[in-house]
């Protein structure tokens, strides 16, 4: 009998070095004579520098030096998704600003010292003299006329506007809709919080001119591109290391002024510099997510079709344009206004605005929690407007099924998906009908009970490239991928994506022993290391175990292909007379007869009997870009009851029924859902950053920003239904980021259901009990 | 100033700035970097060790407090090559993802269950506010912990 | 983050430790108050004595009264059979401090020499009548709770001065109980509630109040105590005692951009019906 390993809830593979501490992530690695660097960083969100005299910090025991933007030759730091027909502006990013600085945080100077401690002290003591300048946090007051300008040549702050669908059309379907509703949506800014904080280590060899940098990278390819770009290193004598990385979200994405100044720092001075940040630091300087003020309508029909969706969206950029950030709220926001509904109309203007605040850019989700919240809000709207049950609504709104291709109104190509059935199930767990009941009965007992529902779709294991280059995103979005068997039967799956977390040493390993029969345990993935992996664009977006994976199934399918070929010269029989079963060949008829794919692997190798024209060796690499995107869907549920006293929230049960096509390793995929799920409702009930008006971040520790603790949830239901994505070679779809998606209007609505009965219409995020309770109040009076 | 650390058995001293925390002479003088500094403030818990047998967040603690104390990190927990009973329940719960809070996590539970055996599921996730984790949401660390609880009080 | 450069010493006794200390010098116990501001560079001390190792401080000895030691930590005192027995209060609000790992090595001297306003042990501590033992190099002094909290991360301990314990009178016969809305992020109080009830049957013949997390210290709440006294701790008393609250510590209010002085006070009076209930219940 045949035991797939594919769908097989195994153990990881990674886990072994991580629960002994053996790991070692960038931090923990160690050079003999490595200078520790310190930056010293504005508390001004807007100023000039006037004046920096680094001669205390100079004369302290143990500093080698100290540097500002005069002395750093880089190139600045470049934005690379330069999104078409928006009249983009990339203002130049220096690595430490010269004269001018943007934001709380921006780097003015660096200090490098024989340890780290000394290198704080030291910088502690650089004085510069700044020249205050009015200062611009809310991304829509930062493009209003008369609000302060960051740059000379972003007029009004606007770095981008662009535009989605046929304004005239959209007016015309809400000109003349029974119903229309609005509101104004915050999406508050959140900070990534990998729990490894950021950290980088160069390396110069000045005989060979080789560069080696060790960073949190999630994209370790691009990151080499782009130190080679800003140092002007040959990209071939850059080498990146991303070794163990703690998590990213999206924070690790982006190249920072950071990696390229310990590079520089270390050319400079012939010994190799690390830095990492703090927590502190890493809360005001890596960038932060979201941060969108949206202004959004739906139109309806009396009795419950939904005809449409616009927004103007104005999306904070903060001080410089990060790697990624103008993708986000365009591309992989609007793009997705349609979400799993019958609705032919969409509009959507967003507008990127600089404002004296941390940049921003991809966070978990990235553009797509913004969409699908702004839709699942409007959707419960429109319910409450016209009088009809929510779940009886969004029945009635979704797509039927489909198995290859349906178009929507926004001109993605969805791939597959039966949105009915995932919602019926998710419905079906939490009890719908029943719960209604017991929310009246409660309320008669001044309990207040709700329920939120999100039905989704989203968009992601990005490419296709072709898809890529049409919408200004700099880089092509296929993965590449090695398989290479030792002559002993071993092998090793050499990687361009960089995973970080997600497990996907061991999918990616089940998938090359689902395909060729090996067991997991002999398979071992390599990534993270631009000179030991092939070339790859990186971990994000849901993209590793759909495009890694495909590439590595196929490769691995072409390896099975050669094997086959190989076992029937061994074997002298012909080739349509081997099968294959386990990882072992034998000839039609006569079952004593075998080869085992290790028995293939060796003699491809030795190469001693090989049949015409084959070449040695049992080693594939394959390229792979994807035709289309992949789309995941499902139904969340959440059930909550609000303490009316006190505004506090109580998360009763959290029901996530998602669709990622077959599940590789079940217990991974929850996982990526728990993840996901939390990190979503934290955006609603408790992570929020907070700016005053000078831009000083008031959230700046984990003392005020509030991560979500395991006493805030119940244990997660979870539901699967699985719905193959009709393009790909086996079928799956990404997961990494349905969670975050979901999870986050999931529970914003059942809130607003629980306090119903006081007539509460809406509370910015993120609903603490503080303004929960407020809106109760300013409700009742 | 001198210092003399037991640290997983082994006696170690070394000469140190008085200001040096405990977990950077962890990681930096004794290269034990399983120990991990996550935020700032106390909060993360990624830097649980145990000293003298007890929980302690390795940042909120002199290098030169710990002098004479007896301190166990995340390499010393298994014993002769064999895993923890924690560490184990964690593998097989899939109770942690990117790692990095893991070595923390796991330090803060065993300490938490040798006290509490047979915790209840609420008395975990309520233990677990000193540790934070990004990755998983709690939901298989829970699970990690309850089975060792639950094992550590005779149940199956 | 890590502290700026200090001098170090360890006291063996409390007369070493005050001869030790001087004008810029701290006294570290368990650190848990003061190594993270210190971290912060909120705080930057040029010497700190180390009182840790100091055997006359520690312990908690019960004697008519509780007599705990300065370096007695939170877990400690959480766990004390005599504080659960004498002022369970005390005892809940100690267990409610950070986290496990800090209570293993916060300790009570530590925590009221800081004055955090939304720390738990202060609030207790005045609503229990509890006071303060001082040692200066000039002798030694008895400070009430009350008194010794003055203002925000302010307390009566002057220069050189040391905690050497906290007197805690034995309440068992009184009803206490404390009563906390934790801040999600910090875990200190938004709002934390002590009472101590005496019960004739069901009529409480006096309480005792203390509100903190929302105002600047511990601050006893007359008003409150006047409003339960002598009623049979029924809604309307309740509720008299909630709006007492909020007015007497209308001076004294606390709060931040996410968490208002306006909600804190409200907050109290909720904490303190909740209070009351567990008290009494």
């Amino acid at each position: 009998m045949s035991t797939r390993i594919f769908g097989s809830g195994i153990k990881r593979r990674e886990d072994p070095r991580l629960i002994t501490g053996e790991a070692r992530y960038t931090d923990d690695i160690k050079l003999p004579g490595v200078l520790h660097m310190a930056v010293v960083r504005s508390p001004y969100a807007h100023a000039n520098i006037v004046s920096i005299d680094s001669s205390a910090a100079e004369a302290m025991d143990g500093v080698v030096a100290v540097f500002t933007g005069e002395d750093v030759d880089l190139a600045g730091i470049p934005t690379a998704w330069l999104i078409p027909d928006s009249d983009l502006k990339t203002p130049e990013h220096p690595a430490l600003a010269k004269g001018k600085v943007r934001y709380v945080g921006d780097g003015v100077a660096i200090v490098l010292a024989d340890d780290r401690y000394t290198a704080q002290d030291a910088a502690d003591v650089v004085d510069v003299e700044y020249e205050e300048l009015p200062v611009v946090v809310d991304p829509e007051a930062a493009a209003q006329d008369g609000a302060p300008q960051l740059f000379d040549d972003v007029e009004n702050n606007i770095a981008f506007r662009w535009v989605m669908g046929d304004k005239t059309a959209s007016d015309g379907v809400f000109n003349t809709a029974d119903v229309v509703v609005r509101d104004k949506i915050v999406q508050q800014r959140l900070l990534p919080t990998a729990m490894e904080p950021r950290s980088a280590m160069a390396q110069y060899n000045p005989a060979t001119q080789e560069l080696t940098l060790w960073c949190t990278s999630q994209n370790p390819h691009i990151h080499r591109f782009i130190i080679s770009a800003v140092t002007g290193l040959n990209e071939n004598k850059v080498r990146v290391i991303a070794p163990e990385v703690g998590g990213g979200f999206g924070s690790k994405i982006p190249c920072y002024p950071d990696e390229a100044l310990v590079s520089w720092a270390a050319i400079k001075l012939g010994q190799p510099v690390k830095w990492t940040e703090t927590r502190s630091e890493n809360y005001q300087i890596t960038i932060h997510g979201r941060d969108h003020i949206q202004y959004v309508e739906m139109a309806a029909s009396r009795d419950g079709k939904l005809l449409g969706v616009r927004a103007t969206v104005y999306a904070g950029m903060g001080g410089y344009l990060s790697t990624a950030a103008p993708g986000i709220p365009t591309i992989l926001h609007g793009l997705l206004y349609v979400g799993p509904y019958m609705m032919d109309s969409v509009y959507c203007e967003s507008i990127g605005v600089m404002t004296n605040a941390t940049p921003t850019d991809a966070y978990r989700g990235a553009g797509r929690p913004e969409a699908t919240f702004l839709l699942e809000r409007m959707v419960d709207m429109v319910a409450k407007r016209i009088d009809m049950d929510p779940a009886e609504l969004r029945r009635m709104n979704l797509i039927p099924a489909f198995e290859d291709g349906h178009e929507v109104a926004t001109t993605l190509i969805y791939d597959s998906g039966d949105y009915p059935a995932a919602f019926e199930k998710a419905l079906g767990i939490a009890g719908y009908d029943d719960f209604r009941r017991e929310q009246a009965e409660a309320r008669g007992d001044g309990r207040y009970l709700g329920i939120g529902i999100t039905a989704y779709t989203e968009m992601c294991g990005l490419g296709p490239s072709q898809v890529a280059g049409a919408v200004g995103f700099q880089g092509g979005l296929w993965e590449s991928a090695t398989v290479r068997v030792t002559p002993t039967g071993k092998v090793q799956a050499l990687i361009g994506a960089s995973p970080h977390g997600q497990g996907s040493e061991t999918t990616l390993a089940q998938i090359i022993g689902d395909e060729l029969g090996f067991p997991v345990d002999d398979i071992e993935v390599i990534h993270g290391d631009t000179t030991e992996t092939p070339m790859g664009w990186g971990t994000y977006g849901s993209r590793t175990t759909p495009v890694t994976g495909a590439a590595l199934a196929k490769a691995s399918q072409k390896l099975k292909e050669k094997a086959r070929v190989l076992a029937a010269h061994l074997m002298e029989a012909a080739v349509e007379d081997i099968e294959y079963a386990d990882g072992s060949f034998s000839v039609k008829g006569s079952p004593d007869q075998s080869q085992s794919i290790q028995d293939v692997a060796l003699m491809a190798h030795l190469a001693w009997n090989m049949p015409e024209g084959m070449d040695p060796g049992f080693e594939e690499s394959q390229f792979y870009d994807p035709p289309n995107f992949v789309y995941p869907f499902g139904t969340h549920i959440a059930i909550v009851e609000v303490d009316a006293n006190t505004g506090d929230i109580e998360l009763k049960r959290y029901i996530a029924v998602d669709d990622c096509g077959p599940q590789i390793n079940p217990e991974i995929v929850a996982g990526q859902i728990h993840g996901g799920v939390v990190q979503g409702i934290a955006q609603a009930l408790c992570e929020g950053v907070i700016y005053d008006d000078n831009g000083q971040l008031l959230t700046g520790t984990m003392m005020d920003y509030t991560m979500p603790r395991a006493d805030m949830f119940p244990n997660f239901e979870l539901g699967e239904t699985v719905t193959p994505s009709p393009h790909h070679p086996i079928g799956v779809k990404g997961v990494g980021e349905t969670g975050t998606i979901a999870s986050t209007p999931t529970v914003y609505n059942a809130v607003l259901d629980a306090l119903t009965p006081f007539g509460v219409e809406g509370i910015d995020m993120p609903m603490t009990s503080a303004k929960v309770w407020q809106a109760i109040q300013s409700a009742q009076s | 100033m001198q210092i003399s650390v037991t640290v997983n058995g082994v006696v170690q001293e070394r000469d140190v700035d008085p200001r040096t925390l405990l977990v950077h002479f962890l990681r930096e003088e004794l290269d034990l970097t399983g120990t991990k500094i996550g935020c700032d403030t106390s909060q993360c818990g990624a830097c649980t060790v145990h000293l003298d047998g007890k929980a302690l967040k390795s940042c909120t603690l002199l290098a030169a407090q710990a002098d004479g104390a007896n301190v166990t990190t995340i390499e010393g927990l298994a014993v002769d090559g064999e895993h923890h009973p924690m560490q184990t329940a964690f593998w097989e719960n899939h109770g942690l993802q990117c790692g990095y809070c893991t070595p923390g996590m796991i330090m803060a539970t065993t300490a938490f269950v040798k006290d509490n055996p047979g915790a209840s599921e609420e008395a975990i996730r309520h233990n677990l506010e000193g540790n934070i984790c990004r990755c998983t949401g709690y939901h298989n660390i829970v699970k990690a912990v309850k089975q060792v609880a639950d094992a550590a009080a005779g149940g199956d | 983050m890590w502290p700026n450069k200090f001098d170090y010493q360890r006291a063996e006794s409390v007369d070493q430790a005050l001869e030790l200390i001087g004008d810029e010098g701290k006294f570290l116990a368990g650190g848990h108050s003061l190594l993270p501001v210190m971290k912060l560079r909120l705080s930057a001390p040029e010497q700190l004595v180390d009182i840790g190792r100091i055997d006359s401080l520690r312990g908690i000895s019960a004697d008519g009264g509780l007599t705990i030691g300065a370096t007695a930590t939170h877990a400690e005192i959480a766990a004390s059979g005599d504080v659960q027995s004498m002022c369970g209060a005390l005892a809940d609000a100690c267990g409610g401090v950070g986290d496990q790992a800090v209570r293993n090595f916060g300790t009570i001297g530590g925590n009221i020499a800081h004055a955090d306003p939304a720390s738990d042990p202060p609030t207790v501590l005045v609503a229990a009548g509890a006071s303060v033992n001082i040692q200066g190099s000039d002798g030694s002094r008895s400070v009430g709770a009350e008194e010794f909290f003055v203002d925000l991360f302010e307390t009566a301990l002057e220069d050189g001065e040391l905690i050497t314990s906290v007197s805690v009178p034995d309440l068992s016969g009184q009803k206490t109980a404390y009563a906390k809305f934790p801040h999600p992020a910090s875990r200190y109080a938004i709002v934390g509630v002590a009472v101590a009830l005496s019960m004739d049957g069901d009529t409480c013949t006096g309480a005792s109040v203390a509100v903190g997390g929302a105002t600047v210290k511990a601050v006893k709440c007359a008003g409150a105590e006047a409003a339960l006294a002598g009623s049979s701790l029924d809604d309307a008393a309740l509720n008299a005692a909630a709006d007492m609250a909020k007015a007497d510590i209308a001076d004294w209010l606390a709060g931040d951009v996410a968490y208002p002085e306006s909600y804190r006070q409200q907050m109290a009076g909720v904490y303190l019906k909740r209070a009351v209930k567990a008290a009494a219940g």
